[in-house]
């Protein structure tokens, strides 16, 4: 019985995680691409609010999420515009965007607080569900968290093993020499940028019609997600499999706050509840510590062994940026 | 292939970047391309290249005329260009770098690829392991690995900018044995350099540019004392100077090493006393900045010890090194030295020692005013600085350095000025010599190093000649050094 508990419970950290691994693969391709869109978690407020008032109006879930794909896009694409053609700071634009859209998404969205709407069906895979441990965790969930899973996948593949996904880390990584091998920056970022809201635009319409199904406004309890997708972007490395690691960490550790809470009764909940915040903000500093002036000045005053054996831990560790992220590209 | 330029000619602004360039060059053949920085040596390989547009004139290939429209059009003409920094993906792999612009289908086929590549190494004795990552690479693999990459693409002309900065005696020699062998391919080099010794061991013929024009073209054997002369002009009368070194030495460098990102600079061994002026003379990036920045304690030395005054400096800050009257001028003016946006009044009062938390303002006027005058600067107390032109903005920066100083290190003091402030900026630099300053700058004009230093130095390669003695010493003489002659390996 107790192994079953935890067994839903994991399966529960996957299905509740769904909606950062899409926020996180999205914001993943469009900075692959050298885009920041700092937007997303207003985006994702609003396409949570918009997703569900389609589907609660039309009765269609396929509309739900095919809305937030599109508003993810459509704010993507502000984004792409202003920073690609109209060479304006990616991090301004998208800092005003995120607070735009989260006020927009409360305002427009007042009228349906609270209703009770469509939810995604569970639908446990045949076969697969029957597998011992496997099945409970994976394969007892509803049809977008199964459309995540694929999309961590196909995501990794279309980045490092197609053609274009090689492309695109060149464009990111130094457009100069991608364009000098044919390459049209600046459509391409274009594109990836809007592919990237959108796929990031499917979370809303996952929290809303199927983690916590509804629109609750303010107490939805999505606002914050962009935000530390956005820290998971790097995190992840700006890889979709090591990305959505912390996506399901980060969602690991909420759970097990929740968990934890009524066997540790000497810690206040809060802190178990803000935990997982202060924890992945350790782990990026981890992850780019070696970066850092200050430990290169530290490392370059060490004995010769020590030194070269600090400097391969944290560059194992570190994970480096697309070289090219938030510059925008002109050809001479 | 057959390449052949027709009256080329290039405007950025004002300034004739390419004057009317007709040049030949037959199939098979290595062509070396001569020519101080800012020539025109780049601008015409961008053009061939696709990353620059003509104004006016043709390109011909193998007797048809084309227009290259971009790079990947120039590749596509069979036009491939290593660029002296590689226009790679240093955080990826060698064999990703490899497939990245091939044409194909969705999935590339990696164990192809490597084959591919492996061949490639075998024919021309690379080794380069597929799975390594090209940041691990030395630039000298990099470059070997474009040259495979361009030629998987079909390249039939290579322009080649550079190449021999920052590779090694043994990476130097393979790479002339692969040119080489591109003669019986048919396949044309344009060898883009400034080391005359490297033009002399690989080229079949060489074209001088100066200031824009095509001052002379020259088939083996090549006259090199001509060469010299068409590079850098005919030789000017010095006027007189100070001896050198009487007293105090103002900075000392025992056994130092700097390391660059490119460059390693072991045992620098050196010291200038007050009232002297060294200049540094080498191409662009032969480690003269590197030299100047360790000086002034902005890049930390490896080894070896620094002293300004008689004071152990090793490895101490900026901050400290300008404590004890170390000022450095880097050649980026406005970028680096200038803070774009506040006005000269603005520029001295945050010079000055702060004061209260409040900007005094009228203080700051009267400051501006003075200096001003004093330094001869044509603008106003509120103009800002970016609006003043370049001899201003020198100025303002001498009008800035504190008052005594031990040293300092100038980068191009007068590029880019017109001759009165040239003079002028002199004067000044001169006047602080007086007062008991040692002065260390670096330029491209050897006239300008060679009328106002006492000793030089010339940097070739991240390698320091011993100092001449700027009286004794010539254009000729520095030339040669600076195009790579006369080193002992």
């Amino acid at each position: 019985m107790e192994t079953a508990l935890i067994l839903t419970g994991l399966g529960s950290v996957f299905f509740a995680s769904a909606p950062i691994v899409f926020a996180v693969i999205g914001e993943t391709i469009a900075e692959r691409a050298g885009v920041i869109n700092l937007s997303i978690n207003g985006m994702i407020l609003l396409s949570a609010m918009g997703g569900f008032v389609v589907s609660f109006q039309t009765g269609s879930l396929f509309a739900g999420f095919l809305t937030g794909a599109l508003i993810g896009a459509l704010v993507a694409f502000i984004v792409a515009f202003s920073s690609i053609t109209l060479k304006q700071s990616q991090v301004a634009v998208g800092f005003v965007l995120a607070l735009t859209c989260r006020d927009l998404a409360y305002f427009l969205g007042n009228d349906y607080m609270g209703k009770g709407g469509p939810r995604l069906p569970a639908w446990d895979l045949p076969v697969l569900s029957d597998i011992p441990i496997v099945g409970p965790i994976f394969f007892h969930q509803d049809l977008i968290t199964y459309i995540s899973f694929l999309m961590i996948f196909l995501s990794w593949l279309w980045i490092f093993r197609t053609r274009p996904g090689l492309m695109l880390q060149g464009i990111g990584e130094r457009p100069a020499s991608a364009y000098v091998r044919g390459a049209n920056v600046n459509l391409m970022r274009y594109a990836y940028t809007v592919l990237g809201g959108a796929i990031a635009g499917l979370a809303g319409p996952a929290y809303s019609l199927s983690v916590k199904a509804g629109w609750n406004g303010t107490i939805s309890g999505l606002d914050g997600f962009g935000w530390i997708a956005l820290a998971i972007t790097i995190f992840g490395g700006w890889n979709p499999l090591r990305g959505a690691f912390g996506a399901y960490l980060f969602g690991l550790l909420q759970w097990l706050g929740l968990v934890l809470q009524p066997s540790l009764p000497n810690v206040p909940s809060q802190v178990l509840q803000v935990a997982p915040f202060p924890l992945m903000i350790l782990t990026l500093f981890l992850v780019n510590i070696g970066s850092t002036e200050w430990v290169e000045r530290t490392l370059a005053a060490m004995p010769e062994s020590s030194r070269r054996f600090f400097t391969r831990a944290l560059r194992a560790l570190r994970a480096s940026p697309p070289a090219s992220l938030g510059v925008p590209f002109e050809r001479e | 292939m057959k390449v052949e330029l027709r009256g080329i000619h290039k405007y950025f602004g004002v300034n004739h970047a390419n004057d009317d360039i007709t040049l030949t060059i037959p199939s098979g053949t290595i062509q070396g391309i001569l020519g101080e920085n800012g020539a025109g040596k780049s601008t015409l390989m961008k053009i061939l290249s696709g990353f620059i547009h003509a104004d006016s004139g043709e390109v011909l290939l193998d007797g048809k005329p084309v227009v290259i429209e971009s790079p990947a059009v120039a590749i596509h003409d069979g036009i491939g260009m290593l660029h002296q920094d590689p226009l790679d993906f240093p955080p990826m792999r060698v064999i990703d770098n490899f497939m990245l612009g091939q044409k194909g289908g969705l999935f590339p086929n990696r164990t192809r690829a490597a084959r591919d590549l492996r061949r490639l190494q075998k024919e021309f004795d690379f080794d380069i392991d597929p799975e390594n990552y090209v940041d691990s690479l030395t630039v000298g693999e990099r470059q070997q690995l474009e040259i495979m990459r361009l030629l998987y693409l079909g390249a039939r002309v290579f322009i080649l900018d550079e190449p021999t900065t920052g590779i090694s005696a043994a990476q130097k020699d393979k790479l002339f044995e692969t040119l080489k062998k591109f003669r019986k391919q048919a396949i044309t080099v344009i060898f883009v350099s400034h080391k005359l010794e490297d033009v002399e061991k690989l080229c079949d013929q060489v074209a001088v540019l100066r200031q824009g024009k095509l001052v002379g073209a020259m088939d083996k054997p090549f006259d090199q004392k001509k060469l010299v002369e068409m590079m850098f002009g005919k030789e000017v009368p010095l006027g007189t100077k100070q001896t050198a070194c009487q007293d105090r030495t103002v900075l000392n460098l025992d056994r130092v090493s700097i390391e660059g990102m490119r460059l390693k600079i072991k045992d620098i061994d050196f010291h200038i006393c007050e009232g002297e002026v060294v200049g540094l003379a080498g191409m662009e990036g032969s480690g003269q900045d590197l030299f100047l920045r360790a000086c002034a304690g902005l890049i930390r030395t490896v080894g070896g010890v620094v002293k300004v005054n008689d004071r152990d400096l090793t490895g101490k800050s900026y901050h400290t090194y300008k404590k004890h009257g170390v000022e450095f001028l880097p050649a980026a003016r406005l970028e680096q030295a200038l803070a774009p946006g506040l006005t000269l009044a603005e520029h001295f009062i945050l010079a000055e020692k702060q004061t209260g938390v409040f900007i005094n303002h009228e203080r700051g006027r009267r400051l501006a005013e003075e200096r001003i005058k004093t330094f001869n600067i044509k603008g106003a107390p509120v103009s800002p600085v970016e609006s003043l032109s370049g001899g201003n903005q020198q100025r303002t920066l001498l009008s800035l350095l504190r008052h005594p100083l031990s040293l300092v290190l100038v980068e191009h003091p007068t590029r880019g000025l017109d001759i009165e402030s040239v003079v002028y900026i002199w004067g000044k630099l001169k006047e602080r010599c007086k007062q008991g300053a040692a002065i260390v700058f670096m330029s491209s004009d050897l006239d300008e190093i060679l009328q106002y230093s006492d000793r030089v130095l010339v940097f070739y390669n991240g390698r320091i000649s011993h100092p001449f003695d700027a009286n004794k010493t010539n254009v000729q003489q520095l030339g040669e050094l600076i195009g790579g002659k006369g080193w002992n390996e």
